[in-house]
């Protein structure tokens, strides 16, 4: 009496016979009947044909009968849409049963017949539904309201069920809550410009409140979506934090590992100093390491997301190495997952413990492993530098197994050793030279053939054996053909006498025999270096080269910060962020992490800030302590420094040797270098220390005697847009001459060289007046800051707007493109001063409507000073007067072009904090005005 | 979400398939199939493969496959997790979860997914609200069925399925009120060759068969609760109680279910209760060598250690063996492994001279010969870098 019997088929033709059979009068026929459709249907084959028959048996009282039917509907309603209208007064009925089990069979069944004649029957009783008293319904009506929108979007929004959904966040049953969120958040990803979860402290607090009461899988979603909210400050977070945690202690590893997720993007925003962000360390460690005793798939799963959070928080699992290494039984790829997290969690505490481990792992017989085993021993030595030797003598001792794909492995990581460590371990030469023969991967040769070139003076035979490898020199790979190019070539360099032969038939099978490109352009190149200049051969092919990094396979930073929101999703599986992989690219929106933001002032130290965080610490956040500082600038940027007024201010916690600090950089000249960090007060906020960089931008900037004001730098290229390569800048006015100070930062993994810029036709005819130099090659994670002078001679476009510059970088990467704004008091020349008379006739001649007032307020200074003020940018008074207890500054400034700006400035006495100035500007070319005022405001309030 | 749901067996023929959402064709597989043939060994199938445009998230449980279809970014940890948790609904409903129970219960089968997911979302895993739905198939309930025309579908919404505890359904009633708990712990440990632990765990777990009329509320406390280093707990559990007082305090599910799986890890705690010793060698100019393997009981425990079951995996290159065991019987399955199963044993000594097809080969056998030993009232496993399970299950009241 088991269901097999109904794939057994009779000779007459199988569809034919149950077409008699659901059309029987029995009843127990019918519900066999459809059975057997049902069974044929599981196995894929095509029972479509039988679709009216099937849709008769709908209208029956038997509950199971009635699932079978709209199981087969489900199905096959595609195919036969307008066979499917038959069966939609049944479900229209079966939305007003009495029995809510029913009502919610139906308004389920009907979402998933994806037909769309149908979706317009469904509005009505899906309104009902998401309304009904009972809650089981209301949240099968919320994943319907999902379903919908998938089939038609549009119907959807215009019913007005989007916002029905909204108000099911309210709900009071937590089932149905996580429905809703469920189904927001499926509809949000396929339009994620549209504002769906509009997650706020309210509603947030009702997510954590249904999170504590509905199912594992609700929990899944609410705990998803609460890690797309940023919280406004880091009160907030800690106190999501805190509830989310005794997620960490579920059964189901999916809500685990959701809720590491939001703790992992909320930490961010937690200071390090708080109690509460080492408790949290804490708690996050036994629930991870417990991951790993779980089915090996989830294993897999969790090993990949461990091993993005081994590198952005290390501290979390450095006590937990041994709960990393390998079983016997597990399956390989967790194997692998496994022994790269090790890696990464190797330290000079541990390494012991770990060489031993992976010495066995070097004896095992899956291949693929032992060689991820080998290559880590290698990776172990130049992350560890106690560990180098050791990790050498376990090399060397696998080597001696002569198992031809260890050695092969072991011969490519011992020259990574070599790179690291130089002239350290080259006794090991001899070794690896026995093992020549034995070597036919191309990057264990390649390899091979580099230690031999590099150490051809310590090797007798290095001519011989590198002799022997170019016998089959077209058949080995390009790695290796390049290789022993170059190999040849130091070779000669270190031996030109007995080696001249050899370096001869190098370059012409080289140039002439090969058909690769890159193989025949490197063989020119040291073809014509050799002839003409054998002594810069000499320098650049045995020039130093630099040492390899610890790391060489981490996650780049913006990378990593970006895969830490996606913990647990396929993103965080592939190492990837959806963009690059997610189907047809629906404009996802890149995540970040939350920049950290303090609601109490100065528990920050300045070093703690986060790394990745985006905005949070740009440079042009301005000084919320810094007025007094930007006050004492300001006098600073009066011409000569006549002694140090500054010292006899009273700003405290060490501003005094702060200026002082900017005081010796300014008799320093223009090369100013930053202090070193322990010159200022580690008890310094962050704000403060914020304030400081500015002070230090704007030293640097007033170095030379005059110059107009300096804004702060700010990023105009981020790094994430530019493969790694980060500009911030700023544009300064020195002494009549324009320039743009640059400081790039190269925060990707490669070394970046051959800079250059070029700037887009603009409205005032900027270019760079010299080329862009970057003497030495960028190497990760270095800054450069480099002063780029500028003329108003190139070619003229009128921008939209005005002040708009676009600007072009090209580096040995890439070309990357950026625009930035400049402010326009970089362009006012230093004769732009009018005499009196001049001025009145102007001011006359030039027609009212192109006359333009503003408005800059809380500007707190008088006459005497904002006139100074202005004129260390080149915007000179012309006369003063007073009216009305008024003082009233008519000005002039010229730009670069020859443009002439008048302007009348009142100052309104009163309540000094809330002065405001009235600004009213002429010029012949009114478009300029609106920039003009805000180069005023901004020189005027910095 | 979840999109298409398709059950492979080992010879790779697909029995089932459903789909939540459109039909996805079954070519979709041919990704996992081709991934399945560069594993070479079932197990080392990679669970997440991507295709060109769905996602492969799959399982494999007692000798099958279970192959989800996905199209966007879910959390893969979410597939897996039910992909489990559809496998253990087909163990509970047909006592075991193969590809002839499937077939027998298709209908049933059929039906169950569709409960347990709507549109890719979750309904309804727990087993108690399933049941409800669906009556579970016996012999007794298909003879009624016939002849009274009724179904094995409930007609009603399931009591628990909207309650604060989803996990219990109302007004069971019992004559024998009992309630079971049993402790079972694993010590996972690895023992490196000269018989040193190198790491050891125990992985523990409370499963408890509940049978108690109404709505119980149960505590259960330990001893030293500060042991356990880790624990997850069955929704049940209050966790506000266990963080202030460290009390297991629960309305219980109906029936069998896991309270909460645990994990102590502190080394010193981890006394292992049998020793391994081994030893290998190598003739001379001949393929052939020697390995012994020794296992006893170590002497400060206090208790007999009986069933003790030593499997060896042996490297492809070896050929043959030849076994002595000092006791118990042995069994060599040329795949892969030896197998002796040993009972009541004191000490063991076993004896094995085995070919090996390659000179060359043999440092790589020395160090990786896989041993596990399970013993009845404990499980192990060692050798060289092997680990050791030990099973204890305790039965109270």
């Amino acid at each position: 009496m088991t269901d097999s019997k109904y794939f057994t088929t009779t000779k007459k033709g199988e569809i034919f016979e149950l077409k008699a059979e659901l059309n029987s009068d029995k009843k127990e026929k019918k519900k066999e009947a459809v059975k057997k459709v049902i069974a044929s249907m599981t196995v894929g084959k095509d029972v479509s044909a039988l679709f009216p028959d099937v849709v008769n048996c709908m209208q029956t009282d038997n509950l199971e009968l009635k699932k079978l039917v709209y199981l087969y509907l489900m199905n096959y309603a595609k195919s036969q849409p307008d066979m499917a209208i038959m069966a939609v007064n049944t479900f229209v009925k079966d939305c007003e049963d009495p029995n809510p089990l029913i009502r919610a069979l139906a308004v389920r069944t009907m979402g998933c017949i994806r037909v769309d004649k149908i979706t317009e029957y469904l509005c009505e009783p899906l309104r009902k539904c998401l309304k009904d008293e009972d809650p089981y319904v209301r949240k099968t009506a919320a994943v319907c309201v999902a379903k919908l929108h998938d089939i038609n979007a549009q119907l959807v929004e215009d019913q007005g069920f989007l916002d029905t959904l909204k108000d099911l966040i309210s709900d009071s049953n937590p089932m149905v809550v996580a429905n809703a969120v469920a189904a927001l958040s499926e509809i949000a990803e396929s339009h994620p410009s549209s504002n769906l979860l509009d997650l706020n402290p309210q509603s947030i607090n009702k997510l954590l409140t249904a999170l504590n009461e509905c199912t594992e899988w609700g929990q899944i979603f609410i705990l998803d979506c609460l890690a797309n909210y940023t919280p406004k400050d880091d009160r907030e977070a800690q106190s999501i934090c805190e509830r989310v945690t005794p997620r960490l202690s579920h059964a189901n590893s999916a809500v685990v590992l959701s809720a590491v997720k939001v703790l992992m993007k909320f930490m961010e925003m937690l200071s390090k100093d708080l109690d509460y962000y080492g408790t949290l360390l804490k708690k996050l460690a036994p629930p991870l390491v417990t991951l790993l005793s779980a089915e090996p798939e989830l294993q897999y799963v969790a090993l990949r997301n461990i091993n993005l959070i081994v590198q952005k928080r290390p501290e979390i699992l450095k006590h937990e190495m041994k709960v990393f290494f390998v079983k016997y039984n597990d399956p390989i790829y967790v194997k692998l997952e496994k022994l790269d997290i090790m890696i990464r969690l190797a330290s000079q505490a541990n390494i012991a413990q770990v060489l031993a481990e992976l010495k066995e792992y070097a004896t095992e017989v899956d291949v693929d492993f032992v060689r991820k085993a080998v290559r880590a021993i290698g990776r172990c030595a130049i992350k560890v530098e106690q560990s180098a030797e050791r990790c050498v003598s376990t090399l060397l001792d696998l080597i001696q197994t002569k198992v031809n794909y260890v050695v092969q492995e072991a011969i490519v990581v011992i020259k990574d050793i070599f790179r690291k460590y130089p002239n350290k371990y080259e006794s090991v030469i001899a070794t690896l030279c026995e093992n020549l023969d034995s070597l036919d991967e191309p990057e264990a040769r390649a390899a091979m053939i580099w230690i031999v070139g590099e150490y051809a003076e310590r090797i007798d035979n290095a001519d011989e054996l590198l002799e022997s490898f170019l016998e089959g020199f077209h058949d080995e790979s390009t790695q290796v053909q390049l290789q022993l190019l170059t190999a040849i070539v130091k070779l000669f360099l270190k031996k030109p006498t007995e080696t001249q032969e050899l370096v001869q038939q190098v370059l012409s099978l080289a140039t002439q025999d090969s058909d690769n490109p890159d193989l025949r352009d490197r063989g020119y190149i040291y073809w014509r270096l050799l002839s003409t200049d054998p002594v810069a051969a000499k320098e650049v092919v045995l020039a130093e080269k630099p040492l390899i990094s610890e790391e060489t396979d981490l996650i780049e930073p913006t990378l990593l910060d970006e895969l830490i929101c996606y913990i647990g999703t396929l993103a965080s599986v592939y190492h990837k962020p959806p963009s690059a992989f997610v189907e047809g690219g629906r404009g996802v929106v890149h995540k970040s992490l939350p920049p950290r933001t303090a609601s109490s002032e100065s528990t920050e130290s300045p070093e703690t800030a986060p790394a990745g965080a985006p905005s949070g610490e740009q440079p042009d956040v301005i000084p919320t302590q810094g007025d007094l500082l930007g006050d004492l600038l300001n006098l600073d940027l009066g011409p000569p420094v006549s002694g140090p007024p500054l010292a006899t201010s009273s700003v405290q916690m060490g501003a005094v040797d702060l200026l002082g600090g900017g005081l010796d950089s300014l008799i320093g000249g223009p090369n100013f270098v930053a202090p070193p960090a322990a010159a200022v007060p580690a008890n310094l906020g962050a704000s403060m220390g914020s304030g400081l960089s500015d002070l230090f931008d704007l030293t640097s900037g007033v170095g030379t005697l005059s110059g107009s004001y300096v804004a702060p730098k700010a990023v105009w290229l981020p790094a994430m847009k530019a493969k790694g390569l980060e500009i911030s800048g700023t544009f300064t006015r020195q002494v009549g001459s324009i320039s743009m100070d640059l400081q790039l930062t190269n925060k990707a993994l490669q070394v970046m060289t051959d800079f250059a810029i070029q700037f887009n036709r603009n409205s005032f005819g900027l270019a760079p007046a010299a080329p862009l130099q970057v003497h030495a090659p960028l190497s990760p994670n270095q800054t450069v800051e480099i002063s780029l002078p500028l003329n108003t001679v190139g070619s003229v476009m009128k921008m939209e707007p005005l002040n708009n510059l676009q600007v072009a970088v090209k580096n040995n990467i890439d070309v990357f493109y950026f625009s930035t704004l400049y402010p326009l008091h970089i362009l006012f020349v230093e004769d732009g001063k009018m005499d009196r008379q001049m001025f009145l006739a102007t001011w006359k001649d030039i027609p009212n409507e192109n006359e333009a007032q503003f408005q800059i307020r809380d500007c707190p200074l008088n006459a005497e000073a904002v006139s100074s003020r202005l004129q260390s940018s080149n915007i000179f008074t012309v006369a003063k007067r007073n009216v009305e207890g008024q003082d009233m500054l008519y000005q002039s400034l010229k730009l670069t072009n020859g443009i002439w700006v008048l302007a009348e400035l009142r100052i309104q006495p009163g309540n000094p904090s809330f002065m405001a100035l009235q600004l009213s500007l002429k010029c012949r070319a009114p478009e300029v005005s609106q920039h003009v005022y805000q180069a005023y405001e901004t020189v005027l309030k910095n | 979400m979840i999109h298409s749901l398709f059950l492979i067996n080992c010879s790779g023929d697909i029995f089932l398939e459903k789909h939540w959402k459109s039909v996805v064709s079954q070519s979709v597989c041919d990704y996992f199939f081709e991934a399945q043939e560069k594993a070479a060994d079932v197990e080392n199938v990679p669970p997440v493969i991507s295709t060109p445009h769905h996602y492969l998230i799959s399982i494999y449980r007692d000798k099958l496959f279970f192959v989800s279809v996905i199209q966007t970014e879910v959390p893969p940890l979410f597939v897996i997790e039910f992909l489990h948790r559809v496998a253990d609904t087909f163990q509970d409903y047909f006592g075991e979860c193969s590809e002839a129970a499937i077939k027998d219960n298709v209908v049933i089968v059929y039906e169950l997914l569709e409960e347990m997911l709507d549109n890719g979302f979750p309904l309804a895993t727990e087993s108690n609200i399933l049941k409800e739905l669906i009556k579970p198939p016996t012999i007794l309930r298909s003879v009624v069925n016939s002849i009274t025309g009724s179904s094995n579908v409930g007609d009603t919404l399931p009591t628990g399925q909207l309650s604060n505890i989803p996990w219990r359904r109302a007004g069971v009633k019992y004559t024998n009120n009992e309630a079971y708990f049993d402790v079972v712990e694993e010590i996972d440990a690895i023992i490196d060759k000269s018989g040193s632990t190198v790491f050891a765990e125990i992985q523990g777990v409370i499963d408890a068969c509940i049978k108690l009329s109404g709505m119980p509320d149960l505590s259960l406390s330990f001893m030293n609760p500060r042991l356990l280093d880790d624990v997850s707990f069955h929704p049940c559990i209050r966790f506000k109680r266990w963080e202030s007082e460290r009390v297991l305090s629960f309305i219980p599910p109906d029936g069998n279910f896991r309270l909460i799986s645990y994990r102590v890890s502190s080394q010193n705690l981890v006394a292992i209760p049998v020793y391994v010793k081994h030893c290998i060698s190598f003739k001379e100019n001949s393929s052939c060598g020697r390995f012994d393997i020794t296992i006893g009981p170590k002497q400060n425990m206090g208790k007999t250690i009986e069933g003790i079951t030593v499997t060896v995996h042996m490297p492809k290159v070896v050929l043959n063996m030849n076994l002595t065991p000092t006791q118990g019987s042995y069994t060599f399955d040329p795949v892969t492994k030896v197998r002796p199963p040993l009972i009541n044993c004191k000490q063991v000594f076993l004896q094995s001279l085995f070919c090996d097809g390659r000179e060359g080969r043999r440092k790589s056998l020395m160090s990786w010969l896989k041993v596990k030993i399970l013993t009845k009232p404990g499980e192990h496993t060692v050798l060289c870098s092997c680990p050791w399970l030990w099973r204890e299950p305790h039965i109270c009241c």
